[in-house]
């Protein structure tokens, strides 16, 4: 899983029937001091998230994988929202 | 799976239910030397790893749903495994 911040939303009339109902958001990769990491994505939302706000989302295989018995046409899906991130013992 | 230093953790109240009850920490890449990749990791914890350990961080596969136990495959992905002692390494 990785981290982003939504940056924006998309609308899209026609699209594959499982993602009726989804809301898809633009959606910036970033590291835990916010630095950008690579192109804006589009990513299912699961949690009711906003724009501006900061999120862990999951890629691959398993971003098909947020709904029982369905899997859905996604490559990127937002699996939770920070509430804030506790950063210490790092650095480079 | 990829060797990683734990650098903080995350907290978030709103999350997919597969994170329920789970520690979820923030883990940078890193190289044999202990040199920090670029990137951040979002893995959720299962050995008890606190910030500054050097961990081993599964992200393939079926890895998540066999060590958390799923009965179906889940929108998780990266999960620390293990707690590095000591690496012994020939690269520079």
């Amino acid at each position: 899983m990785k981290l982003g911040r939504i940056t924006g939303k998309v609308w899209a009339t026609i699209k594959d029937p499982k993602l009726n109902s989804t809301t898809l958001y633009l959606m910036q990769p970033v590291d835990e001091e916010g630095k950008h990491l690579g192109p804006e994505l589009i990513a299912v939302d699961t949690v009711s998230s906003r724009e501006g706000d900061l999120v862990y989302w999951v890629g691959g295989a398993e971003a098909t994988m947020p709904f029982e018995g369905v899997q859905i046409p996604s490559d990127a899906t937002i699996v939770g929202l920070v509430d804030h991130l506790d950063v210490r013992g790092g650095g480079t | 799976m990829i060797l990683g230093k734990v650098v903080g953790s995350i907290v978030s109240t709103i999350k997919h239910k597969s994170y329920q009850n789970k520690k979820i920490m923030l883990v940078r890449p890193m190289n044999p030397d202990g040199s920090l990749r670029s990137g951040t990791v979002v893995a959720v914890d299962t050995v008890g790893a606190g910030p500054g350990n050097v961990v081993l961080v599964a992200s393939e596969g079926r890895s998540a749903q066999e060590i958390l136990g799923f009965e179906k495959r889940q929108p998780l992905r990266s999960v620390i495994v293990g707690i590095v002692d000591y690496i012994e390494t020939q690269s520079k």
